[in-house]
């Protein structure tokens, strides 16, 4: 019952683990069919925001705030990635958009790129963030343990994902953005400006990546490299749930996280990795466009 | 209003219409007949700039608007109900008109498309996607009235539609002709509906105007000519 209630756990908090990494993306492959390479080095640059801004805590601001750089570091990280999403939209996506074998290998470039401008101004070891005090320790429940970390980042992708959906879904700029991504000529001849849909919308997804970034310094050192060990996960729950379905992600993502969890229990780690992608090729047979799929009448 | 000087447009390296020289006056109903594949509506895209002309000018209101995108053109007031509707799919009846809205200075749908066509405001959270295509069809009209254009693109609004709302559709067309100063080009395969409703009418045929005629000196014949297959 325990190893049960405990494994569940796991699945969960992997499964929230995976939907954060994996928001963003759902915008930008999933919403715009832009392949991000780049998108792990954007999750890099959020931890490293949380990096520094817990460096200038330490060195300029008294030590009782230590605690509040970590809640500082989440908007300043999503903005951060934002900024650089937005640049490289500006720059180079925007000429990529029909081009989708071009914008993989010119994002894969970006990612290089941006993990080496990391290396030489962090340096190429890893480097630890320091959790704030509220969240060290857990809650224990009888013979089983909650660690706090992994309960906030179950609460962050949560509250991410609402967030998501009400600016989607009920607000004006979201609505534009629905109908640029569903009719995007027909959208421009009623007047919206798809330029400034594509870039804006653009920028979120990065800053999600953001946002993830400055959660994965939770769970252990960051490097420069920590993108690309986030960046396959993050693809493969966005086509198991379905490209274009946000909703679809968040299937993905818990279900990914929770058969995972149970075939690393059953077996262990590497092997548990090769049946979780065994499972994910018999699947994407049996529907090769995702769990949640689109269909109306219109685009049949 | 609008001037056309010269146009000449297509896809890729094959050009579809040329030598097209039109003009609408202020308030004025223009209708464009002609057999399918003539190059109607590819005349129609390029007026929005869908499509870039290889040559000539579009003008509207004395300004050059060759090279201007299509949202910038829905601005200055032109509004288009496409072939083939447009609706997006996964957007409500209603999130489809607040879309319309972005074009003009509107903030809200104005009552009087609900009173033209009264179906969108029963089914206004129904999927756009979810209606026939009958109700796409007025959707798509009144998406392009809400934002109260002073210039109007309809590419065939009745084509394979059911005749009672066939009927609606022109009666709607007749009421904005009467009751606003909205000008119009109407693409429209029905020539007594044409001779009802257009102030003046031209015929396209492989991609150029071959006839013009102001619409109560048509003679039936000699337009039949044109449209016969």
């Amino acid at each position: 019952m325990t190893d049960l209630m405990v494994t569940l756990f796991n699945g969960l908090s992997l499964g929230s683990i995976l939907l954060l990494i994996a928001l963003g993306l759902a915008i930008t492959f999933g919403l715009m069919n832009v392949i991000n390479m780049a998108h792990g080095e954007l999750i890099m640059i959020g931890a490293y925001v949380t990096f520094v801004m817990q460096n200038i805590f330490i060195n300029y601001i008294p030590e009782q705030y230590f605690d509040l750089y970590f809640i500082l570091s989440i908007p300043i990280a999503m903005v951060v990635a934002a900024a650089f999403g937005m640049l490289m939209e500006v720059s180079l996506i925007r000429y990529l958009y029909k081009r989708p074998l071009d914008s993989l290998l010119a994002t894969w470039g970006v990612s290089l790129l941006l993990q080496q401008l990391a290396r030489t101004i962090f340096g190429a070891p890893n480097v630890g963030v320091k959790s704030p005090s509220f969240l060290e320790g857990g809650v224990e429940v009888g013979s089983m343990y909650f660690a706090y970390p992994r309960l906030f980042i179950l609460g962050l992708a949560l509250v991410c994902l609402a967030g998501i959906y009400l600016y989607f879904y009920k607000t004006g700029n979201g609505r534009r953005v629905r109908a640029v991504m569903q009719n995007r000529q027909m959208a421009e001849c009623l007047g919206v400006s798809t330029r400034k849909v594509d870039l804006i919308t653009f920028a979120i997804g990065s800053g999600f990546a953001g946002v993830a970034g400055c959660a994965l310094t939770l769970l252990g050192a960051i490097g420069p490299t920590i993108g690309t060990n986030y960046i396959i996960d993050a693809f493969m729950v966005v086509v198991v749930g379905g490209v274009g379905a946000l909703f679809g992600a968040v299937a993905g993502a818990f279900g990914i996280g929770f058969f995972n969890t149970v075939f690393e229990f059953w077996t262990n780690a590497s092997l548990g990795k090769v049946f979780i992608f065994l499972l994910i090729i018999a699947f994407l047979q049996w529907r090769p466009s995702g769990l949640v799929t689109t269909r109306s009448r219109s685009l049949d | 209003m609008l001037k056309l000087a010269d146009l000449e447009a297509g896809y890729g390296e094959s050009m579809v219409i040329r030598n097209i020289d039109l003009e609408v006056k202020e308030n004025q109903v223009v209708c464009i007949m002609g057999r399918n594949g003539v190059g109607k509506t590819t005349l129609l895209k390029t007026i929005m700039g869908i499509i870039s002309p290889k040559k000539g000018e579009v003008n509207y209101q004395g300004n050059d608007i060759t090279k201007k995108r299509p949202s910038f053109r829905a601005k200055q007031g032109i509004g288009y109900v496409p072939q083939g509707r447009e609706i997006f799919p996964k957007l409500t009846v209603y999130e489809n008109l607040l879309i319309g809205l972005e074009a003009g200075n509107e903030k809200e749908v104005n009552e009087k498309v609900y009173e033209y066509f009264p179906i969108l405001k029963e089914f206004r959270n129904r999927n756009g996607g979810d209606l026939s295509g009958g109700q796409q069809q007025q959707l798509a009209i009144a998406r392009a009235l809400v934002s109260n254009p002073s210039f109007l693109l309809l590419d065939e609004p009745t084509e394979g539609i059911q005749p009672n709302i066939v009927q609606d559709i022109q009666g709607v067309i007749k009421d904005i002709k009467e009751n606003s100063q909205t000008s119009m080009i109407l693409v429209e395969q029905d020539l007594e509906f044409v001779k009802s409703v257009a102030d003046y009418v031209y015929v396209v045929d492989h991609g150029s105007i071959v006839y013009e005629k102001a619409a109560h000196e048509i003679d039936d014949e000699e337009v039949y000519q044109y449209l016969s297959v």
